[in-house]
């Protein structure tokens, strides 16, 4: 593993799992522009893995080389126990890929892209039949089956992708940015059908832009910035890493917010909104050390509030060009940092 | 699966695919076949007897006329449908299911091959129903043997191959639909400047050997020759050429195109 990777969990895992996915040193550059610097993975079958990182971070680059769509400039890797360069077709009878923009044919109806997939696959007619009827009602496009594909709404859409996507019955799914552009409520139910697809035993491979999906999904995230994985972990494992949580204390009084900020030095202040930060790992008995220590000097704010540290946070600080801190106990606000 | 019954199976269902497309959207392809039907009566109805007139040194009359241009007008016919073949290239390059294509265990130029097959099919409906065109407005064949019809539709078929050819390397280079329609022009707009319309003879000088050496005069007159018993000599062989040359040229054009790490 890279040097410049933070992994958390080197000892984590136990007897490795056979990895579905590796990568090591995988380098694409367009022109001038160095797109992906040089990325290791390793994903273990069976597991929810999510490549997280802001727009333009090299996410699709990674999975167009891994879904052997394009061709890397540099270093390997395997998918399915195959060379992504030298055994594309066996890497490809392994995988099911359900790109950013969608892959359906939209001239011809929801049916008709399923039968395609299926013949595609080499299925017998029957078995082409029954598996399209299935997939179809599993998605909930059975009643639109017989309509063009272009009328489908975007949720739909994404469904009837991902079901073309299982007609093979892949074993490693690629999914890239499953969920954007979606509404909360395909979005929840885009979650299910991914976790369903999880308890089938499938490896997914998941990019996104939201904490929150990984954070939901994934067993391993790795935060890829600028072409480079900035952290690796379980999520739990990415909180770690930042500081602790933080009480915020806020004041409408301007005088008070002052009198407060010069007896709690080593607060971090904000002074546009008169709030100030103080680190804390939110927990009964530093809140209560907390509070009575406000009371003895005499401190009132107007609103206090408990800030654990979540993904975003993880996210802004490795994201947002700021060091990423080793000292735990060091003030910090993430937030701030990636404005 | 063998490679070669993988490639027939993949392709063949790309086929289906594109069929399936003319068969829902007929409307592109109906579109392509009206410049030949309304330049067919255009040039017989309206200019035909004055056309007619300055053909064979002036004995000609409309009906010759119609004999004279239909073999150009077929071809023109094969142009129009072929950049049809360039604009739903270029519009399936830009639909996200050629990657999904392109992450599969399939024959890798089945894409291709099923754009290629269909729209060799299409030039040949289409090249049916001007002909019909043609024979409602008073067309007769005068003297082709079986054989003769044949090498026609054996010719119509090889030209139609040439011209898919380009057509999809053109589709492929061209970044939307749009863009395919204007590169993919010429192949319309070639005959029209060949010996469709009017003899090379009759050209200005200089722009003779523009009509004399490219593919579609030799084409032509090959096919007047097999329909109409006119001379057809070297131009045969030419048209052979010609189209060979194409198709290959066509040919190794798409596929490195279509090999080429996509965008």
């Amino acid at each position: 593993m890279a040097s410049s990777v933070m992994s958390t969990s080197r000892s984590a895992g136990g007897p490795q799992a056979p990895a579905a996915v590796s990568a090591v040193g995988l380098r694409k550059s367009y022109g001038d522009k160095t797109v992906l610097d040089g990325i290791d993975l390793r994903i273990p079958a069976g597991s929810v893995f999510a490549l997280l990182g802001p727009n333009g971070a090299g996410k699709t680059t990674a999975v167009k080389i891994l879904s052997t769509l394009i061709t890397a400039d540099g270093g390997q890797a395997q998918v399915a126990g195959h060379d992504v360069a030298t055994s594309p077709d066996g890497v490809r009878a392994a995988i099911g890929v359900t790109g950013q923009f969608s892959a359906v044919d939209g001239l011809i109806t929801g049916e008709e892209n399923m039968l395609l997939m299926a013949d595609l696959h080499h299925l017998p007619k029957r078995e082409a039949r029954r598996v399209t009827a299935e997939l179809l009602d599993r998605f909930d496009l059975t009643e639109a089956a017989k309509k063009p594909a272009s009328t489908y709404s975007g949720g739909m859409k994404r469904r009837l992708d991902i079901a073309m996507t299982l007609v093979g019955t892949p074993r490693i799914i690629f999914l890239d940015e499953p969920t954007t552009g979606l509404d909360p409520r395909s979005r929840h139910n885009m979650w299910g059908i991914i976790r369903e697809l999880v308890s089938d035993g499938v490896t997914v491979f998941l990019t996104t832009q939201y904490l929150e999906e990984a954070d939901e999904l994934a067993d391993r995230i790795a935060v890829l910035n600028d072409g480079k994985i900035a952290a690796e972990g379980s999520a739990e494992e990415l909180k770690r890493m930042i500081p602790g949580g933080q009480v915020r204390l806020r004041f409408s009084d301007p005088a008070a917010y002052q009198s407060a900020a010069s007896a709690l030095r080593e607060a971090s202040r904000d002074d546009e909104s008169l709030a100030l930060q103080l680190p804390s790992d939110g927990s009964q008995r530093e809140l209560r050390s907390l509070l009575d220590w406000l009371d003895s000097a005499g401190i009132e704010a107007d609103e206090l509030t408990v800030h654990t540290p979540d993904l975003d946070d993880v996210f802004f600080a490795l994201t947002g060009g700021a060091d990423i801190p080793n000292q735990p106990n060091q003030p910090n606000q993430p937030k701030e940092t990636a404005r | 699966m063998s490679s070669l019954s993988l490639t027939v199976r993949d392709s063949s269902t790309m086929l289906r695919r594109n069929l399936l497309h003319v068969r829902r959207y007929p409307s592109l392809t109906l579109n392509l076949l009206l410049s030949p039907v309304v330049l067919l009566l255009l040039f017989v109805y309206i200019f035909g007897d004055v056309m007619g007139a300055g053909l064979d040194g002036g004995g000609a009359d409309r009906s010759e006329y119609l004999s004279y241009i239909l073999p150009g007008i077929l071809l023109l016919t094969i142009g129009g449908t072929t950049i049809g073949t360039a604009v739903s290239v270029a519009m399936d390059m830009t639909e996200g299911i050629i990657a999904r294509f392109r992450t599969m265990a399939i024959h890798r130029g089945s894409v291709i091959i099923g754009h290629v097959i269909g729209s060799v099919l299409q030039c040949l409906m289409s090249v049916v129903l001007v002909g019909a065109v043609a024979v409602a407005i008073g067309f007769r064949s005068t003297d082709a043997t079986a054989l003769e019809w044949i090498l026609a539709v054996g010719l119509l078929t090889l030209v139609s191959l040439a011209l898919t050819w380009i057509a999809v390397g053109m589709g492929l280079v061209s970044p939307n639909p749009e863009g395919a329609s204007n590169n993919a022009l010429p192949l319309m707009v070639l005959p029209l400047i060949s010996s469709a319309f009017v003899p090379v003879d009759a050209m200005p000088g200089w722009f003779q050997p523009i009509a004399e050496y490219q593919p579609f005069t030799p084409a032509i007159e090959t096919l007047r020759g097999l329909l109409l018993g006119t001379e057809i000599g070297h131009n045969g062989w030419l048209a052979v050429a010609w189209c060979l040359g194409l198709a290959v040229l066509g040919y190794v054009w798409s596929k490195s195109l279509f090999n080429r790490d996509p965008k």
